[in-house]
């Protein structure tokens, strides 16, 4: 068993045990699914909205190589610089080096998951630097010394009362049970360090081909601050990010909103292309774009799962997932938690060490429903699972369901078979058999009938 | 060893050589722009200007935006100086735009123009920026700001209230329409931040309950003349 | 017509009576029935655990046993999904492709043979019980079958229909993700099997048996006074 296998086990069976916790995240999300209906029914189309988001992004990925070159032309053009990245290591290097080059102390950052995946803020702390996270949700979770709990919703599982705790220890401030109060905690504290800082770091939701812009999405603010008062703006981003037309963000930017959190859109949806222009009063003088892979070419390779380089992160997919909803974000152990993360992770870190998120679902096919974008999500594991059995099979599959197939391919020893299991069903119930034992632990099996339905059916007197 | 960008490039062209097929798709395949296409599909932006603006003020009042409905521009210095007396602003940034500076003239309290020489600190210390947009977005509530027509990056996000000033004529239907008007309008010299915004800055990180005010102004104001 | 009955693997050894009492509706409604012996198992486990060598043979066997059916019809949702959309994907590009889209196009879950392609929605049913009604996942989002069973309920006489909070939420079941993730899926079934046991109907209705395997088990287990039932049960009922 992997590593990360092992601790997913224990981790999720912890938190499913948890019951208070799994009320908890039901209860916060309980006005996101209210918001995200109200929403959606002011489309005049949601499922052929989707068509045309997904169709959007299809048509980019699947000319990825022309539709890059054309957005970074334009994105030269208008005087950023772009800086590519194959993999986390030369990501954080060219950060490293743009901070080292510009005698950068502090860094203020905005929510930005490929940072996550490419461990940036460890690599600018060990090489002295002072990084905050602004976001507030990010900013809890930094305190904490924790990964996000859910890539759009970072610490949507600690209670208010923790919060204060550590606004406490950490800021000195008085305790206070009013989300409103922390929250304003928060904003007095990082005000000043959008000030102070040199560098600002962002991501970019999309990045827009025919005008070379990124676009950045969230809510509260700090990212435009961040990409406003520092002299330097460092965005990091994913290449799938890219789209072909400016257009396409007005089916984009709405869906994203109403699909993650139940809004029309989010507050702030902005558009940047490049560093400050001449008769602009303010903005940064040097605007960077790194650009990753990271294995999204591997993802990219495979037609048959390649429409998981749609995804745009917008989070509805973990908000419907019952799986997620029960073992929290934390205990996958991934960058990207949930449905998305279980069929991207394998691609990304390897299928053998992480085949085992995409066993982990029920394969009830809520995220597939709830993608904006159509990616074919609880299939995609099932792509996995097969993909892994033919790579690393596991013995005990391998003879469980071949010894299976022996049985059923002879409907007389099905029949026989059927019988002496019923006969014996009773007794099997109490013997630690695997599967079985697990399946006794927490619920009953019906009482065995004396005869199976084609013994019925080809005698209904006997 | 080739350059990351080659490197980049070619692992692309080698991964693509593999078609996929189109998605699967709910409707009839949509012929040519597709998200131009889309336009029916998405929520409504009204089809007259009249439609456009019922749907405007009902979209702000869910986004806890105050919109101001004014005659003239007269009535909208009147309004914002009335504003800024009861909400008690003692400083006031503001873009150095032709619409606005009868505005700021209006103000009962100090009155900063803040383009010509920008202070971040002296800007942080604001009670409100006061700034123009380039459209308005029926359809979602959302004002589109720029670096050109709200004096920067920073009036329309540092200050802790923020008041749009524009004319009725600036609403727009649909993101789409907005998102057209801006490239007609500025090419391919588009200023370096279009910035839309929906609402007064929020949050909800907090148990998910919604905390307006995060980072970005607390409250939005959008003074329409006309 | 005449009906070919699709009767999944436990169901033929653990719950017989879902089998005899859909072809007792189906013979109600003036039908004939078979039901082919050869039949075993549709290969769904196997296929869910990525052995999808193993659940090919088993799909082939399976085009076998109902060459020549005129329709089949089975009293599971996720059964019948594994035939209408998985067999098709299994066996593409093999040569079986055509048979397997051919017998997908003739292959029907039990609710959605009456009211899809019989027309029928009452079919002369008597329960005076209330009732509530699990969605299986697989007849809500691979077949797409919602508004069909009710719609069968809400005909039958004396029955009332009371729908649940979690209504479209996994009751947890998954197959074999059942016992490889016991504490996830038992999760899953205490918020399903709460959320159901406190609507205070008699039974817990479904159209996929397996559901009702995994939300029955924990039911019983935790002396919730609220039954499984299948759908064809409710229908085949008459007093
Ligand atoms: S996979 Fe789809 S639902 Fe999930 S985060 Fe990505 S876009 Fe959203």
């Amino acid at each position: 068993m992997s590593d990360s296998k092992a601790i997913f086990l224990k981790d999720a069976a912890v938190n499913a045990a948890d019951g208070d916790q799994r009320a908890f995240i039901r209860k916060a999300l309980g006005g996101y699914y209210v918001n995200r209906d109200l929403q959606k029914a002011r489309y005049r189309d949601w499922e052929r909205a989707r068509d045309a988001a997904s169709l959007a992004k299809w048509s980019a990925v699947n000319d990825l190589a022309a539709v890059l070159e054309q957005f970074v032309a334009n994105f030269e053009r208008n005087g950023g610089v772009v800086h590519w990245a194959r993999d986390a290591a030369e990501a954080r290097d060219i950060i490293l080096k743009i901070a080292a080059d510009n005698q950068a102390k502090a860094i203020v950052k905005s929510k930005c998951m490929t940072s996550e995946e490419i461990h940036l803020n460890d690599a600018l702390e060990k090489a002295g630097y002072g990084v905050v996270e602004s976001d507030l949700g990010e900013f809890i979770q930094q305190l904490r010394g924790e990964a996000p709990y859910h890539f759009v919703f970072p610490c949507m599982h600690v209670k208010r009362e923790a919060i204060s705790e550590l606004f406490t220890k950490h800021l000195g401030t008085a305790p206070t049970d009013s989300p409103e109060e922390l929250t304003m905690i928060a904003r007095r504290h990082l005000r000043q360090l959008y000030v102070d800082a040199d560098i600002g770091i962002t991501g970019a939701n999309f990045l827009v081909a025919e005008t070379g812009q990124i676009s950045i999405t969230e809510n509260e603010g700090n990212a435009r601050l961040t990409a406003a008062l520092p002299r330097i703006h460092v965005a990091l981003s994913g290449i799938e990010k890219v789209v072909r037309h400016l257009d396409d963000l007005s089916v984009l930017l709405p869906m994203l909103a109403t699909a993650g959190a139940g809004q029309p859109m989010t507050c702030y949806n902005t558009l940047y292309s490049g560093p400050r222009k001449e008769g602009e009063c303010d903005g940064p003088e040097q605007f960077h774009l790194v650009l990753l892979d990271n294995s999204r070419t591997r993802l990219l390779a495979d037609p048959e799962q390649r429409d998981a380089l749609h995804c745009i992160r917008c989070g509805a997919c973990l908000n419907v997932c019952p799986i997620f909803k029960n073992i929290g974000g934390l205990a996958y152990g991934t960058t990207y938690q949930g449905p998305i993360g279980s069929v991207i992770t394998p691609h990304l870190r390897g299928l053998k060490q992480w085949n085992h998120l995409s066993g982990a679902s029920s394969l009830c096919g809520a995220c597939t429903d709830a993608c904006p974008v159509r990616i074919d999500l609880h299939h995609h594991l099932l792509h996995n699972r097969r993909n892994a059995a033919k790579e690393a099979p596991t013995l005990f599959d391998r003879v469980f369901h071949h010894g299976f197939n022996f049985v059923i391919k002879r409907p007389w020893l099905f029949a026989a078979g059927g019988r002496i299991f019923r006969a014996t069903l009773p007794l099997l119930q109490k013997l630690p058999l695997p599967y079985m034992g697990a399946w006794m632990k927490t619920r009953d099996l019906p009482e065995a009938p004396a005869r199976s339905f084609r013994d019925q059916w080809k005698n209904p007197d006997a | 060893m080739p350059d990351a960008r080659s490197d980049i490039f070619a692992r692309i062209r080698e991964a693509l050589k593999v078609k996929a097929p189109r998605p699967h798709l709910k409707g009839e395949p949509v012929a040519g722009k597709t998200s131009a296409a889309a336009k029916p599909w998405l929520p409504d932006g009204g089809e007259s200007a009249e439609a456009s603006l019922a749907i405007l003020a009902e979209q702000l009042a869910k986004l806890k935006a105050m919109l101001i409905r004014v005659p003239d521009h007269a009535s909208a210095a009147k309004a914002v100086a009335e504003l800024a007396a009861a909400k008690n602003w003692k400083k006031v940034a503001y873009h150095g735009h032709p619409l606005l500076r009868p505005v700021a003239a209006a103000l009962p309290c100090e009155a900063w123009e803040a383009d010509a020489s920008f202070e971040k600190q002296r800007l942080e210390g604001c009670d409100a920026g006061l700034t123009t947009c380039e459209s308005i977005v029926a359809q979602l509530g959302a004002i589109l700001v720029s670096s050109a027509s709200s004096g920067g990056r920073a009036l329309s996000i540092l200050p802790h209230a923020h008041v749009v000033v524009a004319e009725a004529a600036q609403v727009v239907p649909d993101l789409g329409s907005a998102l057209a008007l801006a490239k007609a309008r500025h090419g391919d010299q588009m200023p370096s931040m279009l910035s839309f915004i929906t609402g007064p800055s929020r949050t909800g990180d907090i148990e998910r309950i919604l905390v307006l005010g995060a980072h970005g102004p607390k409250e939005l104001y959008l003074v329409l003349v006309g | 017509m005449r009906v070919s009955l699709f009767v999944p693997c436990f169901v033929d050894q653990l719950t017989p009576q879902v089998g005899l009492a859909t072809a007792k509706v189906l013979k109600r409604l003036g039908h004939e029935v078979e039901f082919r012996p050869a039949q075993t198992c549709c290969g769904q486990p196997s296929f869910n655990s990525g052995q999808w060598d193993v659940a090919r043979e088993a799909a082939v066997r399976a085009l076998g046993v109902f060459r020549g059916a005129e329709v089949v019809v089975g009293p599971s949702g996720s059964c019948v999904a594994m035939m209408r959309q998985f067999y098709p994907e299994l066996l593409k590009g093999t040569p079986h492709a055509a048979e397997a889209d051919d017998l997908a196009a003739r292959t029907f879950e039990f609710s959605e043979f009456l009211v899809k392609k019989l027309g029928v929605t009452d079919v002369g049913a008597k329960f005076a019980k209330k009732v509530t009604y699990h969605d299986g996942c697989h007849a809500l989002r691979e077949l797409r079958l919602k508004e069909e069973p009710r719609r069968l309920l809400r005909a039958v006489k004396g029955l009332e229909l009371i729908e649940t909070e979690e209504g479209e939420t996994c009751c947890g079941f998954g197959g074999l993700f059942s016992a490889k993730f016991p504490m996830i899926s038992t999760a899953m079934a205490q918020v399903k099997g709460g959320a159901l046991a406190r609507t205070g109907a008699d039974y817990v209705v479904s159209s996929d048996p397996s559901c009702l395997l995994q939300i029955g088990g924990w039911l019983s287990r935790e002396g919730k006074p609220i039954l499984p039932l299948h759908i064809a049960e409710v229908l085949a009922a008459d007093a």
